[in-house]
């Protein structure tokens, strides 16, 4: 079916190779910002400082920008503390959305209709920032894990992308296994289940990327350094850096130019889990998308 | 007559789905508590609300906060500048995916096809903190496009501080971030036009522009129509979260919006009532545009979300 390059149209051979070019050039941008943090990272500070524009080599080289970090406290401790309200949340939003998606799913529930309505109403109108706020400190949140792990544990949209799962397993399974004596816990737990592995996967995945990137919540409601994620404490690090910096004389040239490495060694330290996992979970993701884009 | 038989309905249905409803609570549960107590909690947009005294408990004003945000002289530097900035998002984040979706389409190389498709879905993997970060290094004036326009331009300051700057890094820094994820959703559609309508165009004489003309891209319109009206939900948030990241003082005359007041007014400024005043009417306007857009997608096309 596929005409072979060489018997294309001479307007039609242009065509793809421009059509290569740009996406090539773009492929390159998508990549290029961490090319040049990469390369930075592990740069000479004093070359680094004295470096403008983009940087694809490293300049000169040393790694005391990451001996720094890996030295610090804070980072470690923003990693555990990311990994376990992550772990936390994922798991109270993943087995939420199962059931939401599950019994909505069903078929001849009178209250079904009604109850679908109440969930994805919350999608295009809730209360927002300042009464959220209130009822977090209301219920003695302020400063708490439960604060991060609990009230964005769970999305209507990934809901809608489980229910929509759901709906394509065929009903006569679920007849048969009736047939055999099986309640609808057992149906749910032994059959639905392990049949919507793949779908359950890509969901909490999505919940894993939103809670380890998140930092709005945890910047509101977390005061103790302690507590602190991964991202708010990346955060205090490069504001921090660049208060340092501007405080720093000329006594204390190396601090300054250190400092300002550290920016790119913390970056390369908080993305590189993801970049690693990415090859390994794109597939899902994509698969995921699929799904959620049918319905919409 | 009526009424007893719709209670029958209702008990034999509790009757048989009893389990599915125990399963439910604790998802409805969720829902109430954080979704729509918060709801609730708007009514402190009318009233001088005191956390002490609770919402029960404050004095009620009417719609007087409502009043001092209109007549306030932030309010139209604000509209226009989360108008803005959602119009830009809006265009360039639902065309530039199906540009890059097209584009990837005509490649035949399935290798190519993957690595391209890879490398600009990754940054959607990001934080926004590092987002932020990177946008901060690459404007400033040692940074690879901050360089370039104080080379060019004479620009000495980090881009960010120039008020003209900031909508050109919002849309470019999203379209890196998203194009390549949101792109994926359209190869989706794509890949589920049916095959034997390029072949009947091809033997009528179509060629590749036609087709793309007349199956291609009617073949994606309802994604496009269903991710545009999902996206004016969102419009009025215009991703404060990372302008708070980004802005600064300075550059509020452009940067500024009605989300990231609320978030000063309400969470820095202690102004609990007005920020919430100024966060319903901020809802109130975006299920306003959702519902518009979804009626003048039912009306001028058969796509529609609800």
């Amino acid at each position: 079916m596929d005409t072979p390059f060489r018997k294309e149209s001479l307007p039609r051979k242009t065509f793809i190779v421009f059509n290569a070019l740009l996406l090539s050039v773009l492929g390159v941008i998508a990549l290029i910002p961490f090319v040049h943090v990469l390369m930075a990272s592990i740069s000479d500070p004093f070359k680094l400082a004295a470096n403008t524009g983009l940087i694809l080599w490293p300049k000169g080289f040393s790694l005391v920008g990451y001996q720094k970090v890996f030295e610090s406290v804070e980072i470690w401790r923003g990693y555990l503390n990311t990994i376990l309200y992550t772990a936390g949340s994922v798991a109270l939003g993943s087995v939420l959305t199962i059931f939401g998606a599950y019994v909505l799913s069903r078929r001849n529930l009178y209250w079904g209709n009604k109850a679908m309505f109440f969930i994805t109403f919350t999608m295009i109108f809730n209360g927002g920032l300042i009464p959220t706020y209130i009822l977090i400190s209301r219920l003695g949140w302020i400063d708490t894990p439960l604060a991060v792990i609990i009230p964005n544990c769970m999305s209507a949209f990934n809901l809608i992308i489980m229910r929509t799962y759901f709906q394509t397993i065929p009903e006569s399974l679920e007849e048969s296994a009736n047939l055999d004596g099986a309640n609808k816990l057992q149906i749910l737990f032994r059959i639905m289940i392990p049949l919507a592995k793949s779908s359950i996967a890509v969901v909490a995945l999505f919940y894993v990327i939103a809670q380890w990137n998140s930092y709005f919540q945890a910047m509101i409601y977390l005061r103790s350094a302690n507590l602190f994620t991964l991202q708010l404490v990346i955060q205090q690090i490069l504001l921090k850096n660049q208060a340092t910096t501007a405080s720093a004389s000329g006594s204390s040239a190396y601090v300054s130019v250190v400092a300002e490495l550290i920016k790119y060694c913390v970056i390369m330290v908080s993305i590189i889990p993801m970049l690693v996992a990415y090859p390994f979970i794109q597939r899902y993701f994509v698969s995921g998308i699929m799904v959620g884009a049918v319905k919409g | 007559m009526q009424g007893t038989k719709r209670e029958g309905k209702i008990r034999v249905d509790w009757r048989r789905n009893r389990t599915y409803y125990f399963l439910l609570l604790p998802v409805l549960l969720y829902y109430v508590v954080f979704l729509y107590i918060p709801m609730g909690g708007l009514a402190m947009a009318f009233e001088h609300f005191s956390p002490a005294k609770g919402v029960f408990g404050s004095a009620f004003v009417g719609f007087a906060n409502f009043v001092t945000f209109f007549k306030s002289y932030y309010f139209w530097r604000l509209i226009r500048n989360t108008l803005i900035l959602s119009a830009l998002g809006l265009m360039f984040g639902v065309l530039s995916p199906v540009g890059l979706a097209l584009l990837l389409n005509e490649v035949k190389g399935r290798l190519f096809k993957k690595t391209i498709q890879t490398a600009t879905y990754i940054p959607y993997f990001i934080s926004l903190v590092v987002v932020a970060s990177l946008i901060k290094i690459f404007v400033a004036p040692e940074g690879p496009v901050g360089n370039l326009f104080s080379s060019l331009f004479g620009l000495d300051n980090s881009l960010l501080t120039y008020a003209n700057g900031f909508r050109p890094i919002m849309v470019v820094s999203d379209m890196w971030q998203m194009t390549g994820y949101i792109a994926v959703i359209y190869l989706a559609a794509l890949s589920g036009i049916d095959h034997e309508q390029y072949e009947a165009a091809r033997i009528d004489g179509a060629g590749h522009w036609k087709q793309l003309l007349h199956i291609t891209i009617p073949g994606i319109a309802p994604t496009i129509i269903v991710l545009f009206i999902l996206r004016t939900g969102q419009l009025l948030n215009v991703g404060y979260e990372k302008i708070i990241l980004l802005y600064s003082p300075g550059i509020y005359e452009t940067a500024d919006v009605i989300s990231t007041f609320v978030y000063r007014k309400g969470l820095l400024e202690f102004n609990y009532s007005y920020a919430a005043a100024v966060g319903l009417f901020n809802a109130v306007a975006g299920l306003a545009m959702v519902l518009l857009s979804n009626w003048l997608a039912k009306r001028y096309t058969d796509t529609r979300l609800f």
